[in-house]
């Protein structure tokens, strides 16, 4: 298990380096995006209609954030369970999309895609939003702020701890794992 | 005959959806510690870690402990005694709990997660309604559950209608098949809550209470079922999903089984899954 630290936006020679289970700390900007806003995204690509943000070497964070205390950038801001957004990554993998965090299993599609265009699923830790709200530092809504919790954000990260959950080879740290540790 | 103002009980549930929140209670804490003593994964103790620096830093800053701070889920037990006291704008226990919930959550700074549609999903913007579940009981009791409930584990319940030849085994697979193709989903380590018998919807519920149960990873008082529980939890923690699904010997803190009589052709079954940010609290008045 290596340690990566990387800075958005990411070059494929990183994404090329990135294994099932390394740990990765990330700094720079990430886009956030969960249902709704995948939903109006992908309207927008299927009429050949420009994305509100340029997706190309970036990374999505499928979060909905709590509203932040004054003087604070975010509230709580943990990943949300990625397999609602499957049938939509693949399309934003073939515009350039890097990769996305959230956490959960992706299905057989976005595996393929993500050796196919050379991107990464990574996760954090559910549940852990206070915690992962420290690596934040701005936040600012760029498209859909009627959406509310579910708007497009961009955010400033420092140091955002994940883990690599499949990589652009085809592995699988949740498989791995579960067979490293079953009892029959 | 006990009288109880709604205003007062408007300001506890505000204070009670804000803590629940932002506090682990004390059998939740136990519990992660104690299975944390029991993870081999170096993964899953790091992520064991998280979450108990997770709960320190929620607490003190007065943060959501996870950013989807639920659907409002009230388990009301209303003595047959007790009258409220109407007042300005509050003019039934509904309103004054509502009401509760929509002042809790907007001035905590917690997330509104409701759509006011299932098909068409607008955001309410506050959070209500509340998923109030009404129990009438004698006397002048008025004792209310609180538990924030996260859309992440809850989508990975089910409920199934077994024949009754089915018996204890089909249940037991049931419950254990349900956890693993939940999977990394429901943010493991989850809490199971089981529901057996009663029919469709009553299943559903009794799963929901079996969540209630305190303290956390407490047995059920039929010594049946209790083996049913120990049984249940050795086998799922089994599967080797491990905390968050990254391969460990934690996937689940605690199986909680209720059973109620039902009917000779059914054997119904229902298990909610809960995540390891177990939101509940419950007051008095």
């Amino acid at each position: 298990m290596a340690e990566h630290h990387i800075q958005t936006p990411v070059s494929d020679e990183t994404i090329s380096k990135l294994k099932a289970g390394d740990r990765v700390f990330i700094t720079g900007y990430l886009f956030t995006g969960r249902d709704s806003a995948h939903k109006k995204l992908i309207e927008l690509v299927e009429q050949g209609k420009d994305l509100p943000v340029d997706i190309k070497g970036q990374l999505i964070y499928y979060v909905g954030p709590t509203p932040a205390r004054p003087g604070k950038p975010i509230g709580s801001a943990g990943p949300t369970t990625s397999y609602r957004m499957d049938s939509f990554a693949p399309a934003l993998h073939a515009m350039g999309l890097k990769g996305t965090i959230g956490k959960g299993a992706r299905s057989e599609e976005v595996k393929k895609s993500l050796q196919k265009h050379k991107a990464v699923y990574l996760a954090a830790v559910g549940g852990a939003g206070a915690l992962i709200s420290r690596s934040i530092e701005e936040a600012e809504v760029i498209a859909y702020p009627e959406l509310g919790p579910e708007a497009i954000r961009r955010i400033k990260v420092k140091d955002f701890p994940c883990i690599v959950i499949n990589d652009m080879y085809g592995n699988d740290l949740y498989e791995e794992g579960k067979q490293e540790y079953q009892r029959r | 005959m006990k009288v109880i103002n709604l205003s007062s009980v408007r300001d506890k549930v505000k204070e009670v959806v804000q803590e629940a929140n932002y506090e682990l209670q004390e059998d939740t804490l136990k519990i992660i510690k104690q299975m944390q003593e029991k993870e081999e994964s170096p993964a899953g103790q790091e992520v064991f870690n998280q979450i108990l620096q997770n709960a320190r830093i929620a607490k003190d800053e007065k943060l959501g402990l996870c950013q989807d701070t639920g659907l409002a889920v009230f388990f009301v037990e209303l003595g047959e005694d007790v009258k409220f006291q109407k007042e300005n704008g509050l003019e039934s226990l509904r309103d004054a709990i509502t009401e509760g919930t929509r002042l809790g959550y907007g001035e905590g700074f917690l997330r509104k997660s409701v759509v006011e549609d299932p098909i068409r999903r607008k955001n309410t913007g506050d959070n209500t309604p509340a998923y109030i579940h009404w129990e009438l009981v004698p006397g002048d009791v008025f004792k209310v559950t609180f538990i924030a409930k996260g859309g992440g584990a809850e989508n990975m319940s089910q409920v199934r209608m077994f024949a009754p030849a089915a018996g204890q085994e089909g249940i037991e697979e049931f419950v254990v098949e349900v956890v693993e193709k939940g999977g990394s989903n429901p943010c493991p380590p989850i809490i199971v809550g089981v529901g057996l018998g009663g029919n469709f919807e009553y299943s559903a519920l009794l799963a929901k209470k079996a969540l209630l149960r305190r303290p956390l990873g407490s047995h059920n008082p039929d010594p049946f079922y209790e083996d049913m529980e120990t049984r249940l939890l050795e086998r799922i923690n089994n599967l080797g999903i491990g905390p968050q699904g990254m391969g460990g010997r934690i996937t689940a803190l605690a199986v909680q089984v209720e059973a109620f009589p039902c009917h000779i052709a059914s054997m119904p079954a229902a298990v909610n899954i809960q995540c390891h940010s177990h939101r509940v609290i419950s007051f008095e008045m």
